[in-house]
């Protein structure tokens, strides 16, 4: 090995079985495996009992979330992961801190990887902010003493003082927020992971966690990023890995890696939402894949004033309907706060009728009223009330700024992303009193 | 997840607040890999030592933090249990105490390290599911999942253990010197429960209703032990075959230990305790460390 590699992945991959059985469920339990083998047998000695040629059960895929993964990364890199969901980013974070292991190739890694896949990972409600810094930081991967020694420092950080003592289930949002940060922020691996801490907080509360960052980075330390933030992938990393389909796709500087996945944005860009986290409802309906991108072939990314087609890919058991269904896409922006929402309960007369198996659900926006920015949106399937599914985030999309009022701007300088533009007319007339004159 | 120490001949070394870090000589290399057994795991498990620590500490400092309800909950519990048994098998059964230990006493010597064991099993093949959003985001051996909550269970017992001292000395009746190795069947105690705590822990993690088994365990063991009697009174010809629950052989050490001269151990018996414990213990971490490495795809 190299002297300066300290992360070498060869023809990494990850499988994951999928029963299509069990999807339903949440986790598998015996009765329903024993009850499955027992059908199994039945089933068989009736095929041959009747004659039938007998068919293999076909109840699991097999999912491969990463598949034949090789790259290698020098000491001091910060190397940012770009992919839609269900790239594989999230797993690949996963096998490089140890959570969960390859099905195939290996990872050699050199010296103490720390991985921030949440912030906040292990805090226990009933425990004070001090027994919690003692308790996160050992989560994390920090040594006693070495807390103790970080110790006013991370409280400082924080500016929790005052509030040391308290149990944390008393604290705001905000404070637990930041103590949970303070933590992680001290934390001195070899190797950082990072995954989507940015999603959270604050404008103010990010800029203060990508300037931490950048220090960590400056310090000769690794740091794989992963986010969906792709100004602060740009800022932060001068390398990023484009995943897609659970392959590396391209491999290179940051700029190049951004505008490849953007262009994505993207009638080709299909994610699937079989991994999706976040999901609720009973599922016997539910959306497998969403793709949005521009409604006219011409277009290439999605553009302010421009169409915008939802694409959206429905299954159900084959001998049922689901009628009345209700759909909607919640259009929130990247703070997750909600912008407008597409609803057939408000916009169709008649609502739809969902057939069992396979059925594609389009939804046309024909002028996007949204600025520049990133968004993400939410995806419900429902009927009388009652939630099929439903995707907190179901995915994101990236907005390319183009003139909506005829002038140069859309928004005043950092309002991008956070409202939505409506065609409207301002009037100035001077009212001067006859008295006046 | 399988790991490889390559060249870290030396407990690996913790990187200090050093502002960059030290040369690759002395650092960890792992090596991750589909399937491989794992060398270093027990040194593996040393070095999250302080994580195992203060897991522990955190489910010891959660239970006890409503400090009355802590060890009220701790105290009454084995206290009624020990009135209702001492009623039923000691009154209205009749059964023979240990030589002229009161019946009270023998009651609470052999509900201590069932408690204990109970406790361990109930804790440990929860903690891993209790947990799932710890096992899923970090990386540890999950093997301290399971052993920290025994140290809480310990704990309990260490409560226990006071009222018990307690209850002697109301019967003016003292243990003889025979409890210094009181702590030796503790250890074993512990041993004994863990085996199967772990097997069951990780066949929790893979079907989710194994849950269920673990309370019919604990309700239908503390009968079939000798919680509430002496074993003393099992025929000589079933003794052995009695036996085969390693929880007898405990509950015997600990009344030899505590209760005097007049408690006897069953010798062959208690050996063949000891072989169930070692039996289950190898099965339970094996198939843990087998099952281990797919816990966070589970969960």
């Amino acid at each position: 090995m190299a002297k300066d590699v300290v992360i070498r992945t060869e023809g990494l991959g990850k499988k994951y079985i999928i029963s299509h059985q069990a999807e339903r469920d949440r986790y598998t339990a015996l009765r329903d495996v024993i009850w499955r083998t027992v059908r199994g047998w039945g089933r068989s000695a009736w095929d041959m009992v009747s004659g039938r040629p007998l068919i293999a059960g076909d109840e699991t895929e097999e999912f491969w979330a990463l598949r034949d993964v090789s790259f290698e990364i020098q000491r001091g890199e910060v190397v940012g992961i770009i992919g839609g969901n269900g790239a594989g980013k999230s797993t690949l974070l996963k096998i490089l801190s140890r959570i969960t292991e390859p099905s195939e190739g290996r990872v050699t890694i050199q010296g103490r990887v720390a991985s921030l896949l949440e912030v906040g990972t292990g805090f226990h409600p009933e425990l004070t902010g001090r027994e919690n810094i003692y308790l996160n930081g050992a989560i994390l991967g920090m040594a006693r003493a070495e807390i103790r020694r970080k110790f006013e420092e991370i409280v400082a950080f924080a500016g929790i003082e005052t509030f040391l003592d308290t149990p944390v289930k008393r604290y705001s949002s905000g404070m637990y927020m930041r103590l949970a940060f303070a933590v992680a922020a001290h934390l001195e691996p070899e190797i950082l992971v990072v995954d989507e801490v940015l999603a959270v907080g604050d404008a103010e509360f990010q800029k203060k966690c990508l300037g931490k960052m950048q220090g960590v980075a400056e310090l000769g330390r690794t740091v794989l990023f992963v986010s969906h933030n792709m100004a602060a992938l740009q800022s932060l990393c001068s390398r990023s890995i484009l995943l897609r389909g659970g392959a590396v796709i391209f491999d290179g500087s940051t700029g190049d890696a951004v505008s490849r996945h953007l262009k994505v944005g993207e009638p080709s860009d299909r994610s699937s939402l079989q991994q999706v986290e976040g999901r609720r409802g009973r599922g016997t309906f539910r959306f497998v894949a969403a793709r949005v991108g521009p409604a006219s072939p011409s277009e290439t990314s999605i553009i302010t004033g421009k169409s915008l087609k939802f694409e959206l890919e429905i299954v159900g058991p084959k001998d049922s309907a689901l009628a009345p269904s209700s759909i909607s896409i919640v259009i929130l922006n990247r703070h997750g706060e909600i912008l407008f929402i597409c609803d057939t309960d408000a916009s169709m007369s008649s609502l739809p009728l969902i057939r069992g198996g396979r059925s594609l659900c389009t939804c046309t926006i024909k002028e996007v009223p949204l600025s520049g920015s990133e968004y993400m949106y939410s995806l419900f399937l429902g009927r009388a009330g009652e939630i099929e599914d439903f995707i907190d985030v179901a995915g994101r999309f990236q907005l390319a700024d183009s003139p909506f009022f005829g002038t140069s701007r859309n928004c005043a300088p950092g309002w991008e992303g956070k409202g939505v533009l409506v065609p409207h007319i301002w009037e100035l007339t001077s009212l001067v009193c006859s008295g006046d004159k | 997840m399988t790991t490889r120490l390559l060249d870290a001949p030396e407990p690996p070394v913790r990187p200090e607040a050093s502002p960059a870090p030290e040369p690759s000589a002395n650092r960890r290399v792992f090596v991750l890999e589909a399937g491989r057994a794992e060398r270093y795991y027990w040194r593996d498990l040393w070095h999250y030592r302080e994580l195992f620590a203060i897991l522990a500490w955190r489910d010891i400092a959660v239970r006890y933090k409503q400090t009355v309800i802590g060890v009220a909950w701790a105290v009454v519990r084995p206290f009624l249990t020990m009135i209702v048994f001492t009623v039923i098998f000691g009154r209205i059964a009749n059964l023979p105490s240990d030589g002229s230990a009161p019946y009270p006493v023998l009651v609470f010597a052999g509900m201590l390290p069932w408690f204990l064991f109970a406790t361990i099993l109930s804790e440990a093949s929860n903690s891993l599911v209790g947990n799932a959003n710890l096992v899923g985001k970090v990386y540890f051996p999950r093997l301290i999942m399971p052993a920290s909550s025994a140290v809480v269970a310990l704990v309990d017992f260490a409560v226990t253990f006071i009222l018990l001292l307690v209850l002697m000395l109301w019967f003016g009746f003292l243990p003889g010197w025979r409890i210094v190795v009181l702590p030796a069947f503790v250890l074993l105690a512990v041993l004994a429960s863990l085996g199967p705590g772990l097997l069951i822990t990780a066949l929790n993690v893979k079907y989710r209703d194994f849950r269920y088994i673990i309370p019919f365990i604990v309700q239908f063991g503390v009968y079939v032990s000798p919680v509430g009697f002496s074993s003393a009174v099992v025929p000589e010809q079933w003794r052995l075959l009695y036996s085969v629950n390693p929880v007898v052989g405990i509950i015997d050490g600990f009344r030899w230990c505590l209760l005097g001269g007049e408690s006897r151990l069953h010798p062959p018996g208690f050996c063949l305790s000891l072989g169930v414990v070692a039996a289950f213990l190898w099965i339970g971490v094996g198939y843990f460390r087998r099952t281990e490495r797919i816990f966070a795809d589970l969960l």
